[in-house]
């Protein structure tokens, strides 16, 4: 556990976790958590959906939580693992995949960097009853492998190779966690966006814009790269 | 004649310590934003971070999960020579590579960029990069490994002499915001800002002005040292900190390099060097012994000379001694 005493809301969920357990949580709200989880990202992804593939285990084998992560991790050669560090992807890449991942996976908690865009959140995450939680720094690899209790299984590990195959993990007080969405679709990164928005006009004032520009470029200073 | 065991284990001591040991100079400085920021998220994330370091050293485990994109930086004496030749040493900085991923372990993260071919070992086509410069009056090798985040933070663009100041802050402040946002560039960062040279050199400055000087350095240029204080203080007035949250704590440091470039241009690139400021160095000289620093000393008088001829001085000679 981070140990400052910070005047932030923190909460410990056991897993797996269902929309119940997560209507409590608000944006903000720092979480660890003790149970099981599992990593899937692009491979997984275009395996499962748009390959047709399916799940390759029972929710009650992987669990229903979605680390957007590949690990640190080798697989020693008697076939035990070493996992060292573990550090969410960034998470907007995968929007494409998401509603039909929801369907198969029946995840309740999307764990990644950065977030999603609101709108992914409004008519993805919300009618799934799904909350997103970002990793905190985001390089904050060698606390979460602390959180790392066992390796369960690996999965599709000979096509995907060990960045890209599913890691099945069981944690302990893993974490820390930030609640990005929660139940209603709010996000955090949006508040905070606004908030800094109100300053960044300011910046530029008497800055002449750049003689060549660029195609497609924008002054909208409230968009984003994402 | 520089044995090339030597060369070969202390890069792989160099590979696991960059991974794991955070530079005291980013360290001292992250403190230093730590210490004013008054975004109470922000304050979380650069809390959670220190302990994170703390937690790798303990553990011997990479500080982050992504490993991103391990590559090497060799400053060779001119009077210096490897056993087996500078291809033995490429073989040794590859193999190095490839065992370090496996020991510490770190993230297989190279790929090939169309095949998605991942040989598990962050070697490939091209990959580690390897980057060479010389220095005179001396036999030995230097080794810096910098394993800098892969995606986020980087931009260039091709300025003109007429954008001036102006468009260098403009465009500065576009690359901060647009990938502070959400701390997609996992900030607070050292950034790096290359000024001038040919297209590729410009980018390569500016990555190795954020990669290869330790905070609290300075161009010896004063008024680029100027721009260096100027910019850094502007990062940190944009707002945000750590993670995109609301705060002061963006910049750790700011560093510029510059060369000559096209008459009619002034191409700029900007780079941001992550929470995981993964940088390691050793020197190593004839008698095969390695001495470890996280200081690259990559700039030099000699690096930066403007004239046809390099005429050391004494206190050129004594920089590097
Ligand atoms: S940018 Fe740096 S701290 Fe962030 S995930 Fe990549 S390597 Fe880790």
């Amino acid at each position: 556990m981070v140990s400052n005493a910070t005047k932030l809301k923190t909460a410990r969920l056991k897993l797996p976790a269902s929309t119940e357990d997560l209507r409590g949580l608000e944006i903000g709200t720092v979480v660890y958590l003790d149970g099981r989880i599992f990593t899937a990202r692009e491979g997984v992804y275009k395996k499962a959906v748009e390959e047709g593939a399916g799940m390759p285990a029972s929710e009650a084998d992987i669990g229903n939580v979605n680390f957007h992560c590949s690990p640190a991790a080798m697989i020693r050669d008697d076939g035990s693992y070493n996992m060292g560090s573990v550090t969410a992807t960034a998470s907007f890449r995968f929007n494409k995949w998401l509603e039909d991942w929801f369907k198969i996976s029946g995840c309740k908690i999307i764990i990644g960097k950065g977030g999603m865009s609101p709108e992914v959140y409004k008519e993805k995450f919300v009618p799934n009853g799904a909350i997103y939680l970002t990793t905190v720094g985001y390089g904050t690899g060698a606390l979460l492998g602390r959180g790392v209790k066992r390796v369960v299984d690996t999965h599709w590990r000979g096509e995907l190779g060990l960045a890209q195959c599913i890691w099945v993990i069981d944690v302990e007080n893993f974490g820390p966690f930030l609640v990005e969405s929660d139940l209603e679709g709010n996000s955090l990164f949006e508040r905070e966006n606004a908030k800094v928005a109100a300053n960044i006009g300011g910046l530029y004032e008497g800055l002449k814009p750049a003689i060549m520009k660029r195609y497609g470029e924008t002054d909208d200073r409230e968009e984003e790269v994402i | 004649m520089i044995p090339i065991s030597a060369l070969q284990s202390t890069a792989e001591d160099l590979m696991a310590k960059a991974a794991i040991e955070i530079p005291d100079d980013y360290l001292d400085g992250l403190r230093g934003l730590a210490n004013i920021e008054s975004g109470e998220l922000s304050a979380f994330v650069i809390q959670a971070m220190l302990e994170n370091y703390e937690a790798a050293k303990e553990d011997r485990s990479a500080m982050c999960g992504d490993t991103g994109v391990p590559r090497w930086y060799v400053k060779i004496g001119n009077e210096a020579r490897i056993e087996g030749g500078p291809i033995a040493l490429e073989a040794a900085l590859r193999r190095a590579t490839a065992s370090a991923t496996k020991d510490v372990p770190l993230r297989p993260n190279r790929v090939h960029p169309l095949w998605r071919t991942d040989h598990d070992n962050n070697v490939g086509l091209n990959a580690p990069e390897i980057e060479y410069s010389f220095h005179p009056d001396a036999d030995w090798i230097e080794l810096t490994t910098v394993h800098k985040g892969g995606l986020f933070g980087s931009d260039y663009r091709m300025l003109f002499p007429g954008d001036g100041i102006d468009g260098i802050k403009r465009f500065y402040l576009d690359t901060l915001i647009a990938f502070g946002k959400r701390g997609l560039a996992c900030q607070p960062a050292i950034v790096g800002v290359g000024l001038g040279g040919s297209k590729d050199i410009c980018m390569t400055l500016g990555k190795q002005a954020a990669c290869l000087r330790t905070v609290g350095s300075v161009n010896p240029d004063p008024g680029i040292a100027e721009l260096e204080a100027e910019l850094k203080e502007m990062g940190n007035t944009i707002g945000m900190g750590a993670m995109g949250f609301m705060g002061s704590s963006m910049v750790v440091d700011c560093h510029i390099e510059a060369g000559y470039c096209h008459t009619g241009g002034m191409p700029m690139s900007v780079h941001m060097f992550c929470l995981s400021s993964r940088r390691a160095c050793a020197q190593v000289t004839p008698d095969g012994k390695a001495a470890f620093r996280t200081d690259p000393e990559w700039f030099t008088d000699y690096s930066r000379r403007e004239t046809v001829e390099w005429f050391p001085t004494p206190q050129n000679l004594k920089q590097h001694a």
